[in-house]
Formats: structure tokens, C-alpha cells, sequence
């Protein structure tokens, strides 16, 4: 059963600031805030959230965003992935530690919302559903929880392949078959 | 299990649903703004992203994670402290552009905006 995609989750364009309901479009920022469009058309693409590949544009080098205020102090990445979610219906989560770390520092994560340990967090899609957990980014600001199988993305031996429902673009990330 | 999935597809397609506006991630806050007589604040995530990794905001600066949860004043702006670390007239503009950040419409409730926000059962 599939739950992802579908047209509630396309969104074509970027929404003028005076028509996004959140900017007053009589003050006096209306005309001098950048339009998101001006901006964000220039990464790489998406389906959702901003439109953006936010990862394949920090990544690219597309954009350089600074690691720090302090001159000259690197940003910390750490290049390791944790499988997770052995068992159930779903293909099982590849988490990349370095796509993470490109943006975020460890203390953001660690110990709270989650141990630094492997197989020590009980993760829920409930508790992320709710805007905790991974759900505390995940939903919020970067990609969301309409994308399944950009974190469900490995198939277990002996799991049939996902069915990509009809007009879902496989940008949505649907995991290839071993 | 089906049961739990459709469950969970459900919850999804509810959040999906929702009318699309505010870019997605942008914040507005509106503790004290309106009470001290100036527009909502609105941040927006996706502006300051392309200049600054998560790291320098929500560690470097102290900005908690979870909308609303920074209790966080013009004073300490002016001090050079949050918001004040940058927007201090050098590295963006400074924090008596009063009108830039507090941009937003009167009447908005402090919150996190954009299409997909996580509504999730907590709200239900």
C-alpha cells in the first residue's frame, strides 16, 4: 500500500510575498524582501517543500552556505550511514550521517532527540507524524513526510518493489530493486 | 499493520491537503511584536539556508529547535545576541530596519508555515 504523491503534494510555482497570506502586502517590506522565486529557480529542483534539492545544492556547490560565524572554522561531517527499520511492511531507512552533518552539528541531534548509538532510539512514524523525532526537521524544513522512500530507500530481501501510483513522478525517490 | 499504515497514509494525505501559501518552512512569530505595537516577525528558513548551514543558527546562536519555544527579545538583538549576530548593519542589515523582519500580516498566531508542516496527531 502506497501513500505517497499523488496531486495534493504537487506545487508548481513560488508564491508571490504578497499573496503567501504571511507578509502584509501593505507594509513597507512588500517591495524591498527577495521573492522566493528569484532565488530558489536557480537550484536544483524539487517536487516539494521549497522546490529544492537542498542537499544536491549544498552538495554541488551551488550554494555555500557558511559553517560559522567565527572566521575559518570548518563544519564537522561525518561520512556514515545507520540502517534502521529491519522489520515491518516498509523498506528499511539508509540514514546518512554525512548528508546530515552538512548542515547540522552533532549536539543538534545528539543525545536529544537521539542517543548516539545504534539501535538505541525506538523511532516511531507516530511520534514523527507529530512533528517529533525526525519529524522535528522532517515536515517542517527539510524534505517531507509525503516522501516516503527518500528514507525507506532499501529493499529488504525478499520485498517486492514499491508500485509507484500513476502520475507520481519518480523523483519521489522509489527505491530501485537489488 | 494495514491498519496502521492507512492510518498513517491518511494523517499524510490530511497534512498534504492543506493549501499551499507561505513558502514552505518560513516562521512567524508574534510573542511580542504585535503587543509592542509592530507586525509579525517572519523569518524565513529558506532565505537565510542559502547563506548559513542549519549548525549556525541552531547551535553557534542558541536558537532551540521547535517554533516558539526561544523566548527571545529586541533587547537582546540590539546586544548582539540571536538575531542580532548577523543583523547588526554588517553582515545584514541592522536591527532599527524594524520593518524588514516585522513584515508579517497583524493577526498571525506564532507558528511554523509552508504546505507540508507536520499537523500529525498531536493537533488532530
Amino acid at each position: 500500500m502506497l501513500c505517497c504523491g499523488g496531486p495534493a503534494c504537487a506545487q508548481s510555482e513560488w508564491m508571490p510575498l504578497r499573496k503567501d497570506g504571511i507578509h502584509d502586502p501593505k507594509g513597507p517590506a512588500i517591495n524591498q524582501l527577495q521573492e522566493p522565486r528569484e532565488a530558489l529557480s536557480k537550484l536544483p529542483p524539487d517536487t516539494t517543500g521549497n522546490l529544492v534539492r537542498w542537499v544536491e545544492a549544498i552538495e554541488t556547490g551551488v550554494i555555500k552556505p557558511r559553517a560559522s560565524l567565527r572566521p575559518g572554522v570548518q563544519a564537522t561531517i561525518l561520512d556514515q550511514d545507520i540502517l534502521l527499520g529491519l522489520k515491518g511492511g516498509m523498506p528499511s531507512i539508509l540514514f546518512p550521517h554525512k548528508r546530515h552533518t552538512e548542515w547540522l552539528a552533532c549536539v543538534n541531534c545528539h543525545e536529544i532527540p537521539f542517543k548516539a548509538q545504534a539501535g538505541a532510539n525506538k523511532l516511531s512514524m507516530f511520534q514523527i507524524l507529530a512533528g517529533e523525532q525526525c519529524g522535528i526537521c522532517h515536515g517542517a524544513v527539510s524534505f517531507p513526510l509525503t516522501e516516503c522512500f527518500r528514507c525507506h530507500s532499501v529493499v529488504r530481501p525478499g520485498q517486492t518493489k514499491p508500485v509507484v501510483p500513476l502520475g507520481v513522478p519518480l523523483s519521489h525517490g522509489v527505491p530501485e530493486t537489488k | 499493520m494495514k491498519f496502521l499504515i492507512g492510518f498513517i497514509c491518511a494523517a499524510i494525505m490530511a497534512v498534504a491537503a492543506t493549501p499551499v501559501a507561505a513558502e514552505y518552512a518560513d516562521v512567524v512569530l508574534n510573542r511580542r511584536a504585535e503587543k509592542g505595537g509592530v507586525r509579525p516577525v517572519v523569518f524565513p528558513h529558506w532565505f537565510h539556508r542559502i547563506r548559513f548551514q542549519c549548525r549556525v543558527c541552531h547551535d553557534e546562536l542558541g536558537f532551540k529547535m521547535r517554533v516558539g519555544s526561544n523566548e527571545i527579545t529586541m533587547n537582546e538583538i540590539s546586544d548582539g545576541k540571536f538575531c542580532g549576530a548577523c543583523h547588526n548593519g554588517e553582515i545584514a542589515w541592522s536591527a532599527d530596519r524594524c520593518d524588514l523582519c516585522h513584515s508579517g500580516k497583524p493577526g498571525l498566531p506564532t507558528g511554523i508555515f509552508g504546505g507540508h508542516e507536520t499537523s500529525g496527531p498531536g493537533r488532530w
